[in-house]
């Protein structure tokens, strides 16, 4: 019953949660998920039969990637070419392949690639 | 303690014991013959004399959606609607059941369109008997008011967890005025346990999603839990009758018999023709004939067991039902009926009948006439097969 499962839990311990199988009286009630970010356990990128590549001196570094994505498969930590801004990479762990970021890049600076 | 009497109409009554419950969230759309429900809460909603979050929506879809997000954050949800209003909202009350809310619905039955009729038939309610729902029929305004207040004591319990539907019927029992003895809120908060205690609710702090996909192979599991439920709801509906007669006097049955002990021939029905039917056994029995009837109260889940032994010294039973289905073998209610007495040694006669479909009045020379008929075919052994009872070829 669903008072009884853990709220925090590791990867691997979610791993063998999913393995199990568990029947209807142990499921939660209604199926629900009791645990936040769940979502980071299935790894979807092996969904996508395109991939983003971006072109780095087109990146004018504008966020709209990054905000468009929906997977947040964007990831903005790093000056890649030392101009002081930030520039995208994708996370192809989760990056479906939609190809939004490209379509909304307003310099053209992301290419999508057949995998 | 003196009790609190009033004059109320069906609608009246429901508004009233939404009121002593004092729900958290109430969304509804208006449609005839329920919008008096809503429109007498929203009174209550103006004069401080409820805590409610009263939101107007623009349709029953949005009605049932906004009980099912205020339902999944933990809130105590009320909400009411009829025929096409209910089929407007059909999608969210599958979600409902099987995402175990325990919201609490009343219907104001009322007949199906095409065409449009707007007067009392079951067939709304019964058109989602399957979607995982507990459904009450009431006879009466005082009966409508207890089962509001009862669903939210039954839909809450940790053992069921589901939504609750309150049947009473369009116009006959909705605007008809009768004696309705009143509860006060103390009385009513301490039954139900004071506020709601979800156990999964959507919380900042313990973050949970709801009603998620599932895929092949985990949709039966999560779905059969709805099995389970329905399957403790027969106990716990039981328990909290027993815990209503001793709070307010008023005994109820899932099953209830009148006048069965030594009936020859039986008739069974719900909602306002149990009314009925009790009058047209008073009248027979005068008469000499040894007839009772059997009034069905909790139509899901469906009680089997206690049907099958209403009718264990039974010739013949006569199922009347003021609702319609088309193509099946049989009508909703005489459907379940003949399938709970399959398995059971209990083999009445059956005669199939629906009747005042639309409203259309039936009265006591039509239950005298359907008596007549069906004990005509009974004493030669035969069965009365589905009949339209007055509908004009």
């Amino acid at each position: 019953m669903p008072d009884g499962l853990k709220r925090m839990i590791t990867d691997e311990e979610f791993k063998k949660w999913v393995s199990e199988k568990w029947g209807s009286s142990k499921l939660p009630i209604g199926g629900c998920v009791p645990l936040a970010g769940s979502s980071k356990f299935f790894k979807t990128g092996d969904w996508a039969s395109k991939r983003p590549k971006l072109i780095l001196k087109a990146c004018i570094s504008c966020h709209n990637c990054y905000f468009y994505c929906p997977d947040s498969a964007v990831i903005w930590t790093d000056d890649l070419d030392g101009d002081g801004k930030i520039e995208p990479i994708f996370n192809y762990d989760y990056c479906k392949g939609c190809g939004v970021c490209a379509q909304e890049c307003p310099k053209d600076a992301i290419k999508m690639e057949d995998i | 303690m003196a009790k609190k009497l009033k004059a109320l109409t069906g609608d009246d009554a429901v508004a009233y014991a939404a009121k002593v419950v004092n729900p958290d969230v109430v969304a509804a759309y208006p449609i005839t013959p329920q919008t008096i429900i809503v429109e007498k809460f929203s009174e209550f909603v103006n004069d401080g004399e409820v805590d409610t979050e009263f939101v107007p929506v623009e349709s029953e879809h949005s009605a049932m959606s906004t009980c099912v997000g205020s339902s999944t954050a933990g809130a105590r949800v009320f909400t009411s609607s009829a025929s096409q209003g209910i089929l407007l909202m059909y999608e969210i009350l599958y979600i409902a059941s099987s995402s175990r809310l325990p919201i609490v619905m009343a219907v104001a039955n009322r007949a199906i369109s095409a065409p449009i009729n707007i007067h009392g038939e079951l067939s709304d309610e019964l058109s989602f008997r399957d979607a995982g729902w507990i459904q009450f029929y009431s006879e009466s305004s005082q009966e409508a008011y207890d089962h509001t207040i009862l669903a939210f004591r039954i839909g809450e319990d940790k053992r069921v967890l589901l939504p609750v539907s309150v049947g009473l019927d369009g116009f006959i029992i909705t605007h008809a005025i009768e004696r309705v003895e009143m509860l006060d809120r103390e009385t009513v908060h301490k039954f139900l346990g004071g506020e709601r205690k979800a156990p999964l609710k959507l919380d900042w702090d313990n973050p949970v999603t709801f009603s998620l996909l599932a895929l092949p192979d985990y949709y039966m599991e999560v779905r059969y839990q709805v099995v389970e439920a329905l399957e403790q709801a027969k106990i716990v509906i039981k328990e909290i009758f027993a815990e209503w007669e001793k709070l307010t006097g008023r005994s109820y049955n899932p099953v209830e018999t009148y006048m069965m002990e030594d009936a020859e021939y039986a008739f069974i029905t719900m909602g306002a023709f149990s009314g009925n039917a009790k009058t047209a056994v008073d009248e027979l029995r005068a008469k000499g004939e040894k007839v009772g009837m059997i009034k069905i109260r909790v139509h899901r889940p469906f009680f089997s067991e206690e049907i099958a032994e209403a009718c264990k010294n039974l010739k013949g039973l006569i199922s009347i039902e003021r609702a319609h289905t088309f193509g099946g073998p049989g009508f909703a209610v005489s459907q379940d009926i003949k399938s709970a007495l399959y398995y059971s040694k209990n083999h009445p006669l059956i005669a199939e009948y629906c009747a005042g479909l639309g409203g259309r009045d039936v009265l006591l020379p039509d239950w005298f006439q359907i008596y007549e008929d069906s004990k005509t075919a009974f004493q030669k052994g035969e069965h009365v097969k589905p009949v339209w009872y007055g509908v004009r070829e």
